[in-house]
């Protein structure tokens, strides 16, 4: 384990800044987001940012290919690959987590070439929660906040950064700021880990009940009729899908540039009227049907398909931006079964 | 309050006058509330809340649900009596099917605005009176009440409602508000400046929508940004641009209907000051055809759908200047 003065900490985002692109959460007028790191930007104290960190490996849109006509003759052009090597740093358990979910849809075959491309070039730099919050529910998902994955691990104290390198790629980073680094016990942060624990015995909503969501139980919960009282309320607005981290749908476009056609892929949302609209219209007629594929694919669909895996980290993200407080804790306590 | 309107709601069911009741429900926390339907009073007393934290606008639920079988009851806060004579007006609800309580109201809280104060892990919030102990995994912290209300509720317009089948309590008043203040600052500055500051915004824009499923004003069976045949329907903004367009269409379509009640920038994830775009709206059609409150009345005739002779040319804006 190394660590360093927190007095110092802008030394070393300059330095990882110093020889590849280095994003870190700040605060925006809008809340805490990630920002490209300028010299001095701040790093937010904020549990989360707005935004989920999935947004580095699968933007909100993505140009696949751009169609330019001259004349009669149709041309292909295949955007530039990013092939920028970069850091994000300060990203939280629940987030480095939704990575390896969305690891298994985009990297199991077909391969996903657009975010396997940003995976092989982006290095996580994860780091324990502080004050986890009301709307924190990471552990029941088995996620433990004061061991962050990614590649590479940080904790803090009062005066103290502690890194540990998890990855050979995280061990690469940490060795190219060694010289601002000095070497610590591995026990370091136990004690910023057990201020984390303490908080966690608190937490009000991390005890759920999820043993109900098998997958033989996926006829019985789908036709559960109160699926239309938890829906009543959903706008059908696309909040909860776009800032969930291990939301992952998302659809292709053309957009007539005038003179050709930009092809993209954008995020979608199961909350949208045309969401999966084939040719005779979407199969989901009603919000009821829409917010439940929604809780169906994280609770049910997803597990059924990966050993069991549920697609959600709890980092509180649908509790805090729903408009009207429809969130996934409630579908789960609804639905779930008896409690664990 | 809560106590009065489950007492109040019960007599209705058990008369007959109404069949159900369009209220808030308590969720996991003091503030995690959300709109719902009670049809029974073993329902009421299950869930249903009112507390300081009820700032959503009932309103547009009651578009679908005046259309349904027998007589709902509507708890309305002010703002959201505005509303309710909007689409009255506007024959998007069915009035006759709606009993309508208005609500006294002294502005509700965000809790982004406890948030922001230092509060992290939310477990209580005590109401005392000009302030709130709020309970926290860390500690306890006192807010003044005055430092947690949502902007729409600092600048409140309104504590008259508009439109009702009965009160509970006494009425309030139109208040002198500053709720035009910032456009007049965003008016202040130059082209370069205001361009700056919309940029900025509309930029954290993510295109969920929110603010248009939330905004009573916006009640198209099918909007156009939803219809694939429209052309520029999306889920996402293909372009920097394109978020603008959105919220600039939106406002336009809104003007004149637009009652400033300000759910658009409550709900906004990403907490873009979009009531500022309508507020542009409705200050602009005060100045260039006297002052005018969507919703106030809901017999008048909204200044940018009526004709006189009165009414400013269109050369008006020539003449003032664009900056």
């Amino acid at each position: 384990m190394k660590s360093l003065l927190l007095k110092d900490m802008d030394r070393l985002l300059a330095a990882l800044a110093e020889n590849r692109t280095l994003y870190v959460p700040t605060d925006g007028a809008g809340g805490a987001e990630y920002r490209l790191y300028q010299p001095g930007t701040p790093l937010s104290e904020a549990l989360n940012t707005n935004r989920s960190a999935k947004d580095f490996f699968f933007p909100q849109t993505e140009n696949m290919m751009r169609f330019q006509m001259r004349g009669k003759e149709i041309r292909i052009e295949e955007p530039t690959r990013p092939d920028e090597d970069f850091v994000v740093f300060g990203v939280r358990a629940c987030d480095a987590r939704s990575f390896e979910l969305l690891d298994k849809v985009f990297l199991s075959e077909p391969v996903d070439s657009y975010y396997q491309n940003r995976r092989a070039h982006g290095v996580i730099v994860t780091r324990c929660c502080g004050r986890p919050e009301e709307t924190c529910f990471c552990t029941a998902f088995g996620i433990d906040p004061t061991a962050p994955g990614g590649d590479v691990s940080t904790w803090q104290d009062d005066q103290r950064l502690y890194l540990a390198a998890n990855t050979p790629a995280g061990q690469a980073l940490l060795n190219g700021v060694a010289h601002l680094l000095t070497d610590a016990p591995e026990t370091a942060a136990d004690d910023a880990k057990a201020k984390t624990r303490a908080a966690l015995a608190n937490l009000p909503i991390q005890n759920l009940p999820l043993d109900g969501f098998g997958e033989e139980n996926l006829l019985a919960i789908f036709n559960d009729p109160r699926w239309a009282e938890l829906s009543r309320a959903c706008l059908g607005c696309g909040t909860c899908t776009f800032v969930c981290p291990t939301c992952q749908c998302y659809d292709i476009k053309d957009f007539d540039t005038g003179h050709g056609i930009q092809r993209f892929r954008c995020w979608d949302s199961c909350m949208y009227s045309e969401f999966t609209r084939c040719a005779h219209g979407n199969p989901r007629v009603s919000q009821v049907e829409r917010f439940r594929q929604r809780f169906m694919h994280k609770l049910v669909y997803f597990p059924a398909n990966n050993q069991g895996d549920f697609s959600c980290v709890g980092c509180g993200r649908c509790l805090q931006k729903c408009p009207v407080s429809l969130n996934i804790v409630k579908v789960i306590k609804a639905l779930g079964g008896e409690k664990a | 309050m809560q106590e009065a309107m489950i007492r109040r709601a019960k007599e209705l069911l058990a008369d007959g006058t109404v069949n159900r009741v369009l209220g808030w429900q308590r969720g996991e926390f003091v503030y995690d509330v959300t709109p719902a339907v009670f049809a029974s009073p073993d329902e009421l007393d299950a869930s249903f809340v009112y507390n300081d934290f009820c700032g959503a606008n009932l309103s547009k639920y009651l578009v679908a649900e005046s259309r349904k079988e027998g007589k709902v009851l509507a708890f309305l806060k002010p703002c959201d009596t505005y509303s309710l004579n909007q689409l009255t007006a506007e024959h998007r609800v069915v009035r006759e099917n709606i009993y309508a309580i208005g609500l006294p109201c002294e502005g509700k809280a965000d809790v982004e605005a406890l948030k922001a104060a230092g509060a992290a892990g939310i477990t209580g919030i005590a109401d005392g009176g000009d302030t709130f102990t709020v309970h926290t995994l860390y500690g306890d912290q006192t807010v003044a009440k005055a430092d947690a209300l949502a902007e729409r509720c600092a600048n409140c317009k309104s504590k008259q409602c508009v439109t009702y089948d009965e009160l509970l309590g006494e009425n309030g008043a139109v208040q002198n508000s500053h709720r035009f203040d910032m456009v007049e600052q965003l008016e202040n500055m130059t082209a370069d400046e205001r361009y700056a500051f919309w940029q900025g915004e509309l930029s954290r824009c993510i295109r969920c929508n929110a603010c248009r499923n939330a905004c009573p004003a916006c009640t198209c069976e099918k909007c156009v940004f939803d219809n694939p045949q429209s052309g520029i329907a999306n889920t996402a903004p293909a372009d920097s641009f394109e978020e603008k367009l959105f919220h600039i269409i939106r406002a336009f379509h809104v003007a004149g209907r637009c009652t400033d009640c300000g759910e658009c920038s409550r709900v906004c994830p990403q907490h873009i000051p979009l009531h500022l775009l309508n507020r542009k709206f409705i200050k602009d059609i005060n100045e260039l055809y006297g002052p005018y409150q969507a919703g106030a009345d809901v017999a008048a005739r909204g200044p940018l759908t009526d004709f006189t002779f009165e009414d400013c040319e269109p050369s008006v804006v020539h003449e003032r200047g664009v900056n």
